[in-house]
C-alpha cells in the first residue's frame, strides 16, 4: 500500500517537474524567436532546435513501426515525401504560382490554404491556421497512401518488407518527378516560395522555433498515447510472437495496418514540417539514404524507446550541424589556437559519425535507451529510494 | 516489328549490357542471402568502392597491375567487412545484422565521399572494352558484347565450383540448413567468408565492365545498381544463382526499354525495378527459381 | 449426444505436407463441458490437428464446425484441394468458412496454449493476460488513444487483476513473462487463453515438462477452471496419467490416422493402443 502510495506522488512530482520543464522550454523558445539577438550561439542552436524537433517526429513515427510493431518498413522517405509536397503545393501563394510552376503554366492548383484563411481571419492567422492545416492534410495524404501500400505490402515478412517498402519509396519519388504530373508537383523542379516557419507569429510575437516544437510534441504526445494504449500493447504483441498474437484474437493484418497508416500519417507531418523547415523541396532529396539516416538515429536512440528516439534525435542534428562541424573545417581551435589538422576537410565529419554508428550498432545495440523511457517520475522514485532507503516516508515530496 | 527493333536496338544492347553487370552484383546479394538470410545492403557501395579503387589506381601504375589491385582489395574489403560488421551479430536478431549492414553502406559511402571531396571521378578507359563498335545501326562499346558473355562464363564456373567442389558442398549445405551443418563439423565461417570473398570478386568485375559505361563514379554510385541487382535476386528466387542471372537481364533489358520510350518516362526506369520487384513478392514470393519455406508452429 | 451439445466437430480432416499425410481423415466430436484429450506417440499430427482447428493451418480437405457453424473447411478455392485423392475430395466444395484465419477463430470462443510455450516475452505478467482482453474491448483505436473509454480500461485491468489472483499469479505481476518458471509459464499461458473468454479451450502439452507433483496440481487446476468458467476443454497429452485421471472421452492418433477412441479404461485396455504407444513409452 505504501508502495503504491509512494510510487502515485513520484508519478505526480514528475508530471508537474514534466510540466514545469516544458513550460520553460516554451518561453525560452519564444524569448530566442523575439528578444534574444542574433549572434554566432543563437544562429546555430535554432536551426538544431528547429530541425532536431522535427527529426524527433520522424524517428518516433519509424520507431512506432520498427520498434513497437516489429515491421522492419524502409518507406520512410518516400512517406516524408508524400507530406512535404502535399503541405508545399497547398501553401504556395496565388500569385507565386507563375513564378513557382513557371514550367507548368502556373500550375494546376491556382489558391493556397493559407492565403484562403487569411482573407477570412487576417494574414497571421490565416498564416497559422493555414499552416497547422495543411500540416494535417500532409499527414491524411500520406496516410492515403500508406494504406494503398500497405493492402500488398504488409503480407510480406521481415526482410521482404523491407525491400518491398523502399521498393514502393522509390516508386512514390519517381510519381512526384513525373512530368505528366508537374502541374501539381512541379516534377523534378524544387517548389519554394510556401509558408514556412518565419511566416508563423501571432501579433507581433514570432513562433518560427516554437511552432515545430509545438506540433512535434503534440504528435509525439499522441503516439505516447497510442502506445500505451491498449492498441498499444496489441503491437507489441505482434512484434514479439506473431503467431500467439493471432491466437489471442489480434487480428495481425488490421494491426499492422493501423501501425503502419499511423505512423505514416506522423512522418506526412514530419515531412510537412520539414518542408517548412527547408523552405523548399524537392522529391530528388528523398532518397532510400534519408530512410537509412532516420533508422540509424532510431538504432543510436534505442529500439523501442520514443524518449531515445528525441534525445538521439536532438544529438545527431546538433553533431551532424553544429558541435562536430569543425571536423570539416580544417582546423580545431583549443584554448583560442588555432590548430590545423591536415586530415580535417569536407566529409571528415561524416565518417566519424558513420564509424560511431558502427560502433554503436556492433557494441551497443540497445542504443542509448534501450527499450526504456526517460520519465521524471521514474527519476523522482530514484531520488527518494537514495533518501529514504526504508521507503516509508518517501513521497513527503510535494 | 523490325522497326521497333531498329529503334530498339541500343537500348536493348545496353540492356544486355547492364543486365550482365546486375547479374554479377546479383550474384553476390543472392549467395549471402542464401546463406546469412541477410541483405547485405553494404554490397553495392563495395562495388562502388571498386569502382573507386580503379579510378586511383589507373592514375599512378599500369593497366595490367590495377586491374588485379582493384580485385584483389574489392575482396578483401568484402573479407574485412563480414568479419567487423556481420560476424559479431551472428546470434542477434535479423533486424540488427540488416541494421549492421545498412551502417557499413553508409560508412563506405561516407568515406568515399571523404576521400573523393565530393566530386565525380572520372573513370579510366579500359584499352580494348571501351573502344567503339558497330552493330548494325547502333554503335556501341565493346564492353557491351564481351559482358553477357564474360558473365555466362563466371557463372558456369561458378556453378561448377559450387556442384563439385567440397566447398561448394559445403555452401550448399549452410544454405540449407546454418545449424545442422555447423552441428556436422563444417567451419560455418570459412564458407561464409568464402561467400563474400566470392560475392565480391565478383562485383569487382562487374565494377570494371559497369563503370566503362559510365564517364564518372560518386560515392553514391554503387546504391541503385546494388537495389537494382537485389530485385534481380529476388525475382530469381533468392539463393538461386541461375535465377539472380535471369532476373538481372530481365531488369537490364527491361529499365533500358523504358529510357527508349521517351523522356517523359525515364523518370520511371529506376522505379519500374521496384513495380516488378512488388509484383513478383505478391505472386510468387519465392522467386522464378525459389523454394518454399515453411513456419513451423 | 444431441448434436447441439457438440461444441466441436471435427469430420474428415486431412492435412497433406507434400508427401506427408500430417493428418489423414480425422474425425472427432467434442461434447461442452467436458475434458476431451487427443493422444499419440511424438510426431503422430496431434499438434497438426490443433493448428487445423484454430486456422493456423488451411486443412487440405474437412470440415471444422463450432457450436454447429462451419468454421474451418476445404472450399473449391482452397490452395491444396488439387493434390487430394482421397474418398471425400468432393465432400465439402461448398461454401466458404465464416472463420478463416486464427483471429477470427479466437473471436468465435476458441482459446489455445502452445507446446512450446509462446508468451510476448517484453512484456510483464499483467501485460500478457491484459493484452489478451484486447479483441473483446470495446474500444477504437481513437477511443483508446484519447481515453475517451478509460471505464472500459480500467474494467480490463480489473479482470486481469482478478484473473491473476484466481491463478496464484498476482504476486509475479509485474514480472517479466519469460523470467517465470516454466510451471508458472505454461499457466500463464492458460490465464492469457482464458482471458479471451472462450467456450472451448485447446491445451497443447500443458504438463510437458513438470514432475509429478506439478502435474497432479495441473489435473486439478484444468478440472477447476472447466467449471469454474463452464469451459469444455480439449487437450494434447503425453503425461498418461494427467489423461486417464481427467479425461471423459479419448482419441488416440498415429501417423495421423485415428486407432482408437474411448473412455479411459477401454483406451487403456486397448491393444492398437498399447502396440502403437503405451507399451513403449510408459515407464
Amino acid at each position: 500500500m505504501e508502495k503504491t502510495l509512494q510510487r502515485d506522488s513520484a508519478r505526480k512530482i514528475g508530471s508537474v517537474i514534466a510540466w514545469c520543464l516544458i513550460a520553460a522550454l516554451y518561453a525560452f523558445l519564444i524569448l530566442l524567436d523575439n528578444v534574444l539577438p542574433a549572434n554566432g550561439f543563437t544562429l546555430m542552436l535554432i536551426p538544431v532546435l528547429k530541425k532536431g524537433a522535427i527529426y524527433s517526429l520522424i524517428c518516433v513515427s519509424m520507431n512506432l513501426l520498427n520498434g513497437f510493431t516489429g515491421l522492419f518498413s524502409l518507406g520512410q522517405a518516400g512517406f516524408l515525401l508524400v507530406g512535404a509536397y502535399t503541405y508545399a503545393v497547398f501553401s504556395v501563394p496565388a500569385e507565386q504560382h507563375d513564378a513557382v510552376y513557371q514550367y507548368f503554366d502556373g500550375g494546376a492548383i491556382r489558391f493556397s490554404i493559407p492565403e484562403t484563411l487569411g482573407k477570412l481571419l487576417g494574414e497571421n492567422a490565416g498564416n497559422f491556421l493555414g499552416a497547422v492545416v495543411c500540416i494535417i492534410l500532409a499527414g491524411l495524404v500520406a496516410a492515403a497512401f500508406a494504406a494503398l501500400i500497405g493492402i500488398p505490402v504488409l503480407r510480406l515478412k521481415s526482410d521482404y518488407l523491407a525491400i518491398a517498402t523502399l521498393g514502393f519509396a522509390e516508386i512514390i519519388r519517381a510519381i512526384f518527378q513525373w512530368n505528366s504530373l508537374g502541374p501539381i508537383t512541379n516534377g523534378s523542379n524544387m517548389l519554394r516560395k510556401y509558408t514556412n516557419f518565419s511566416d508563423i507569429c501571432i501579433g507581433s510575437l514570432k513562433l518560427s522555433t516554437a511552432f515545430p516544437f509545438f506540433i512535434s510534441m503534440v504528435c509525439i504526445g499522441l503516439i505516447v498515447l497510442l502506445i500505451n494504449s491498449s492498441y498499444g500493447r496489441a503491437f507489441k504483441a505482434v512484434r514479439d510472437d506473431e503467431v500467439a498474437a493471432e491466437a489471442m484474437g489480434i487480428s495481425l493484418f488490421k494491426h499492422k495496418m493501423l501501425s503502419f497508416v499511423i505512423s505514416s500519417f506522423f512522418a506526412g507531418v514530419g515531412g510537412a514540417l520539414l518542408a517548412m523547415y527547408q523552405t523548399t523541396v524537392q522529391a530528388n532529396a528523398f532518397k532510400s539514404a534519408m530512410t537509412y539516416e532516420i533508422l540509424l538515429i532510431v538504432v543510436i536512440g534505442g529500439i523501442g524507446s520514443v524518449s531515445g528516439s528525441c534525445i538521439a534525435s536532438f544529438l545527431y542534428i546538433a553533431c551532424n550541424e553544429w558541435w562536430l562541424r569543425f571536423l570539416d573545417s580544417g582546423s580545431v581551435s583549443l584554448f583560442g589556437n588555432t590548430i590545423a589538422v591536415p586530415f580535417f576537410r569536407d566529409g571528415f565529419r561524416k565518417v566519424v559519425f558513420s564509424v560511431l554508428i558502427m560502433v554503436i550498432v556492433l557494441f551497443f545495440s540497445r542504443g542509448i535507451m534501450g527499450d526504456k523511457e526517460l520519465s521524471f517520475a521514474g527519476l523522482v522514485r530514484k531520488f527518494q529510494k537514495k533518501k529514504s532507503p526504508d521507503g516509508a516516508k518517501g513521497g513527503a515530496g510535494k | 516489328m523490325s522497326a521497333f527493333f531498329q529503334a530498339n536496338l541500343p537500348y536493348l544492347l545496353s540492356g544486355i549490357s547492364v543486365g550482365g553487370q546486375y547479374a554479377l552484383i546479383a550474384i553476390g546479394y543472392t549467395m549471402v542471402y542464401g546463406i546469412l538470410r541477410l541483405i547485405n545492403f553494404a554490397h553495392g557501395d563495395v562495388f562502388m568502392v571498386a569502382g573507386l579503387v580503379m579510378v586511383y589506381a589507373s592514375a599512378s601504375m599500369p593497366m595490367y597491375l590495377s586491374i588485379p589491385l582493384v580485385i584483389v582489395v574489392t575482396v578483401v574489403l568484402g573479407f574485412a567487412i563480414e568479419r567487423v560488421a556481420y560476424k559479431p551479430l551472428r546470434s542477434a536478431p535479423r533486424m540488427s545484422v540488416m541494421i549492421s549492414a545498412i551502417g557499413v553502406s553508409y560508412l563506405l559511402q561516407n568515406c568515399a565521399l571523404y576521400f573523393t571531396g565530393g566530386l565525380p571521378q572520372m573513370y579510366p578507359a579500359i584499352p580494348w572494352l571501351s573502344n567503339s563498335v558497330n552493330i548494325g545501326p547502333a554503335t556501341t562499346k565493346i564492353v557491351t558484347l564481351v559482358t553477357p558473355v564474360l558473365v555466362l562464363a563466371l557463372v558456369v564456373i561458378l556453378e561448377l565450383f559450387i556442384q563439385k567442389t567440397k566447398i561448394g558442398m559445403a555452401m550448399r549445405a549452410v544454405s540449407r540448413d546454418f545449424e545442422t551443418s555447423q552441428l556436422m563439423g563444417i567451419k560455418i565461417n570459412s564458407v561464409i567468408s568464402m561467400t563474400f570473398v566470392i560475392g565480391c570478386f565478383l562485383a569487382a568485375v562487374g565494377s570494371l565492365l559497369y563503370f566503362t559505361n559510365y564517364p564518372s563514379v560518386i560515392p553514391t554510385s554503387g546504391a541503385m545498381p546494388g537495389l537494382k541487382a537485389f530485385v534481380a535476386a529476388v525475382f530469381g528466387g533468392i539463393g538461386s544463382i541461375p535465377g539472380a542471372v535471369i532476373g538481372a537481364f530481365i531488369i537490364g533489358i527491361c529499365e533500358n526499354i523504358i529510357k527508349g520510350l521517351g523522356s517523359n518516362w525515364t523518370v520511371f526506369s529506376d522505379a519500374f525495378t521496384f513495380v516488378l520487384l512488388i509484383i513478383i513478392l505478391l505472386v510468387k514470393p519465392t522467386g522464378i527459381f525459389g523454394e518454399k519455406a515453411t513456419d513451423k508452429v | 449426444m444431441s448434436k447441439t451439445d457438440i461444441v466441436l466437430h471435427v469430420e474428415h480432416v486431412t492435412m497433406q505436407f507434400g508427401g506427408v499425410m500430417a493428418v489423414n481423415d480425422l474425425s472427432l466430436d467434442v461434447p461442452e463441458g467436458k475434458i476431451i484429450a487427443l493422444i499419440g506417440p511424438n510426431g503422430a499430427g496431434k499438434t497438426t490437428a490443433f493448428n487445423c482447428i484454430t486456422g493456423v493451418y488451411e486443412p487440405t480437405n474437412g470440415l471444422v464446425e463450432f457450436c454447429g457453424l462451419p468454421m474451418v473447411r476445404n472450399y473449391p478455392h482452397g490452395k491444396m484441394k488439387k493434390q487430394y485423392q482421397g474418398s471425400n475430395a468432393d465432400k465439402y466444395a461448398h461454401d466458404p468458412a465464416i472463420a478463416p484465419s486464427p483471429d477470427k477463430i479466437t473471436e468465435l470462443g476458441i482459446a489455445r496454449t502452445f507446446q512450446n510455450i509462446r508468451l510476448w516475452k517484453s512484456m510483464t505478467v499483467f501485460e500478457n493476460v491484459l493484452t489478451a482482453k484486447h479483441m473483446r474491448a470495446d474500444q477504437n483505436v481513437f477511443s483508446a488513444t484519447f481515453r475517451a473509454n478509460a471505464k472500459e480500461e480500467k474494467r480490463m485491468r480489473e479482470e486481469t487483476e482478478a484473473l491473476l489472483a484466481e491463478q496464484g499469479l498476482l504476486q509475479y505481476k509485474d514480472e517479466l513473462a519469460t523470467s517465470l518458471p516454466y510451471g508458472l509459464q505454461r499457466r500463464l499461458e492458460i490465464a492469457r487463453a482464458l482471458a479471451t473468454s472462450p467456450k472451448l479451450l485447446l491445451l497443447d502439452e500443458p504438463a510437458a515438462g513438470m514432475n509429478p507433483q506439478e502435474t497432479a496440481e495441473l489435473a486439478a487446476f484444468i478440472q477447476q477452471i472447466r467449471d469454474e468458467y463452464s469451459l469444455t476443454v480439449f487437450l494434447i497429452e503425453h503425461h498418461m496419467d494427467l489423461v486417464m485421471r481427467i479425461s471423459d472421452y479419448i482419441y488416440v492418433i498415429d501417423f495421423g490416422s485415428e486407432i482408437a477412441q474411448g473412455v479411459p479404461q477401454e483406451i487403456q485396455n486397448n491393444q492398437h493402443v498399447i502396440d502403437a504407444y503405451l507399451g513403449v513409452s510408459e515407464e
